[in-house]
């Protein structure tokens, strides 16, 4: 009897969680895994278009003779680079109309006329003619002939579905001279976006933890970057960091801080000197950086709020007694306390840093050394427009991304382990 | 000791007040008054003074007559070094250096002969500071994308740092720019479609989410702990990358341009953060009562639907408030898959606009506003939900 139960039990379970487990396969996972296969194929844009039969279909009257017409069939190939074969045709006429002649490759049958077109090569382009004429001698209607649409039917290879495989995109993806260039940019903005958002989170966590009128509303505040869309979000501080119209840069103008504007989002490098030494800091990347800060510190905040909000006050309590200072007090009881949370935000932060896409791209489109691998599958997949080395960097991400989610998930572990 | 103590009390005190009277003055500026010097030298060491004067008075006047006193003191010095501001200017002056000294009002000589006293005040500033930076460096572009809206192209290419908003040319005139986005623009349509997104997606999301999330929080079956920690795994991958195969099939199959096709990839990428957000609830729900459920002859959807979903209504709703969320914000699938007008989501929208010839700025921020303000009244409004819907799905951002 139990053991039936179990068995109703494991079924509905299955009934239960198939529909997910199907829709998440099928546009999550079964996409990861066609990445494989199409970054080791030479493909293009232009090839995802499934190459068409095309027929244009003019109706003309012949001259004197109102029974008899004479219909244009323009063909082509709509595809600019494959072939078509075994090419058919159909097309259907009234019931009175006849045609005067055929060529060998057509029939008329039953008011259909249907063609054997045979092979097309790629911008193929052929012009059908035929006469027809009206079995009762009758005036014929163009309108009623050029009603009917003909049908067009043939094969052509999917370029995606072939076994021709290539090293080509791996090869090309490695042997970048601006390979390295793309990772030192990733780690760098992926680090320091990281480390920034969790030192800012710190400090607001730090401060939201005290009380003062307006605590709730400040906690809201805090949260609006991150709540809010992207897209209006880089938009305004585009407008904001205008070279010529932005309001930053009128502001330093006019207060006498600098002496031109800067361009905080199209300039590669800015020439610092510190202490007599001059070294380079690379400005757009920086400013994407301070955007990125921005944007997800409020949810280092979040996590380590929540956590400060569970610290005993006795704690703090037994430090005051002890004559402990605020930044003892910090050091030695709110540090050990949030370093966990720290350690599991790092990681995640990093993870989704390393992916971010949509901030760069709306910012500075990855112009300016601000290129990262993820803008880098947009440029080489939609703006080259070859999907196969797009596919190829998407590889690359996939394959540091099981590197830091192995790192992730064991150190989840052993935090679970310490509890 | 104590000289040093009364020399960080003055020194970081009126640097903070510096600092406030700083964020006033441009906010003054952008309200296209001409003010070009922050003046600081001399309001910084008046600030000293006045603090030293402040410490000297201690608790020997009435508390609230001295802050007055002082604060008084200080806007009428700042009236006399600065030339032509308005009344309104100098008033902001005094309602700052009265918050100001109201914050350091009890500070006297006790107060500063303790240990770590320098200590103390100097966190008690940097948080005060703290408050008062991060909301001014957070609602700053939020400020300039609402009145940047109500600013026409003349004037805003005028003078670029007047932001001041002219109430005295009517309502339909300051919200030209809506109404051109609306009627121009179409983004009437274009809301219409993001809600539907939006919607739809927390709705198919919730239908396929809430069995699976029970199948994996209450029943038993094989390959239960490789469903529950793979779903958190594929919750890691981010869209990115799997942005060109989809575009592959979605082209091929014909699902580009069409919000079916959205409906389908939003959902598939909300699934696994609602599983995860709603199995965790689930399994906090004491089994008593689904027992209960069975003996009075329930089957799994009698349950379901009688007994776990009216008790995880709050959770539910944060769930749907999330994928909401990430569903109006969502950019990158919006971008790859919709490249005809009539699909467009707002986001989509925006970013054509800012793409197509010279957009008036005005227009693309009052587009900004349209897409912002829904989500942040949501956000306002449901905070509670909200919130613990970020901290458990803040694994993805």
């Amino acid at each position: 009897m139990s053991s039936k139960l179990a068995k109703i039990e494991k079924r509905t379970a299955y009934l239960l969680i198939l529909p997910s487990v199907l829709l998440v396969f099928s546009i999550i996972l079964f996409p990861i895994f066609s990445n494989i296969w199409i970054s080791f194929k030479n493909v293009e844009l232009k090839d995802l278009r499934i190459p068409e039969p095309r027929a244009k279909k003019l109706v003309k009257s012949i001259n004197d003779n109102p029974n008899q017409i004479k219909v244009i069939y323009k063909l082509r190939n709509s595809s600019l680079t494959q072939e078509i074969t075994n090419v058919k045709f159909k097309d259907k006429y009234p019931d009175d109309i006849k045609p005067i002649s055929l060529n060998n490759k057509c029939q008329f049958k039953s008011n259909l006329l249907k063609c054997e077109l045979g092979n097309w090569p790629k911008k193929y382009r052929e012009n059908l003619e035929i006469v027809f004429q009206n079995i009762n001698n009758q005036e014929i209607s163009k309108k009623e002939i050029k009603s009917y649409k003909p049908k067009l039917s043939g094969k052509s290879q999917n370029i995606l579905l072939t076994y021709e495989f290539t090293l080509n995109n791996f090869k090309k993806v490695i042997k970048d001279k601006a390979f390295i260039d793309l990772l030192s940019t990733t780690f760098y903005y992926t680090f320091f976006g990281t480390i920034g958002a969790i030192v800012f989170g710190i400090l607001a966590a730090q401060m939201v933890n005290q009380k003062f009128f307006g605590r709730t509303f400040m906690r809201s505040v805090l949260l609006f970057p991150y709540v809010a869309p992207v897209v209006a979000l880089a938009y305004t501080w585009e407008l904001l960091l205008d070279p010529t119209s932005g309001t930053l840069n009128n502001l330093l103008i006019n207060y006498q801080i600098i002496d031109g504007p800067i361009n905080l989002l199209g300039q590669k490098y800015v020439t610092l000197n510190i202490l007599g030494f001059d070294f380079k800091l690379r400005l757009a990347l920086t400013t994407v950086i301070i955007f990125e800060i921005w944007r997800y510190f409020p949810l280092a905040f979040l996590f380590i709020l929540a956590r400060l909000q569970a610290v005993p006050k006795e704690l703090y309590e037994a430090a005051d007694v002890d004559g402990a200072n605020p930044i003892q007090k910090f050091l030695n009881i709110t540090l050990p306390q949030i370093l966990a949370v720290i350690s599991i935000l790092f990681m995640i932060r990093f993870i989704w840093n390393f992916n971010k896409f949509e901030d760069i791209f709306l910012l500075t489109g990855g112009a300016s050394g601000t290129r990262t691998l993820p803008i880098n599958v947009y440029q080489q997949g939609f703006s080259i427009g070859d999907i196969g080395m797009g596919s190829a960097v998407s590889i690359v991400i996939v394959v540091f991304l099981l590197i830091f989610m192995f790192i992730y998930f064991k150190l989840l572990g052993k935090r679970a382990d310490e509890n | 000791m104590k000289i040093k103590n009364i020399f960080t009390y003055c020194f970081i005190s009126s640097l903070f007040l510096f600092s406030l009277i700083c964020i006033w003055k441009i906010l003054v500026t952008l309200q296209g008054i001409e003010l070009t010097n922050f003046n600081f030298n001399k309001l910084f060491i008046f600030g000293i003074i006045l603090c030293a004067i402040n410490l000297l008075i201690g608790k020997k006047l009435n508390l609230n007559i001295k802050i007055i006193l002082l604060a008084l003191l200080f806007s009428i010095f700042d009236y006399f070094i600065s030339t032509n501001l308005p009344i309104w200017y100098s008033f902001g002056i005094f309602l700052i250096s009265l918050f100001f000294f109201n914050n350091i009002k009890d500070y006297d000589k006790n107060f500063l002969s303790k240990n770590h006293s320098s200590q103390i005040l100097f966190f008690n500033f940097l948080t005060l500071f703290g408050i008062t930076l991060f909301s001014f460096v957070i609602l700053f572009p939020f400020y300039m994308m609402l009145v940047t809206s109500f600013k026409t192209q003349a004037l805003l290419l005028l003078n670029p740092l007047d932001f001041s908003i002219n109430f005295a040319q009517g309502l339909p005139e300051l919200f030209k720019s809506y109404f051109i986005v609306f009627k121009d623009y179409n983004f009437g349509r274009y809301m219409l479609t993001s809600t539907i997104v939006s919607l739809g997606t927390v709705i198919i999301t919730l239908i396929f989410a809430i069995p699976a999330a029970y199948a994996v929080a209450r029943l038993n079956f094989f390959g239960k702990n490789f469903l529950s920690t793979s779903i958190l795994i594929i919750y890691l991958f981010p869209a990115i990358v799997l942005v060109i195969p989809l575009y592959t099939i979605f082209s091929q199959l014909g699902l580009r341009n069409s919000i079916e096709g959205l409906l389908i990839v939003y959902t598939a990428t909300t699934l696994p953060v609602a599983i995860y957000m709603l199995q965790g609830y689930f399994k906090s729900i004491p089994k008593e009562l689904e027992e209960a459920g069975i003996i009075d002859g329930q089957n799994w959807l009698g349950i379901i639907f009688k007994i776990i979903l009216p008790l995880s209504l709050p959770a539910i709703s944060s769930v749907a408030l999330y994928v909401f969320m990430i569903a109006w914000n969502e950019f990158l699938f919006s971008l790859m898959f919709l490249d005809r007008p009539n699909t467009f989501t707002l986001s989509r929208a925006i970013q054509f606009l800012n793409v197509g010839a010279e957009t008036p700025r005005q227009y693309l921020m009052a587009g900004s506003v349209v897409v912002t303000l829904p989500i942040l009244i949501i956000f306002v409004y449901f905070e509670k939900y909200l919130v613990s819907g970020l901290t458990a799905g803040s694994v993805k951002g």
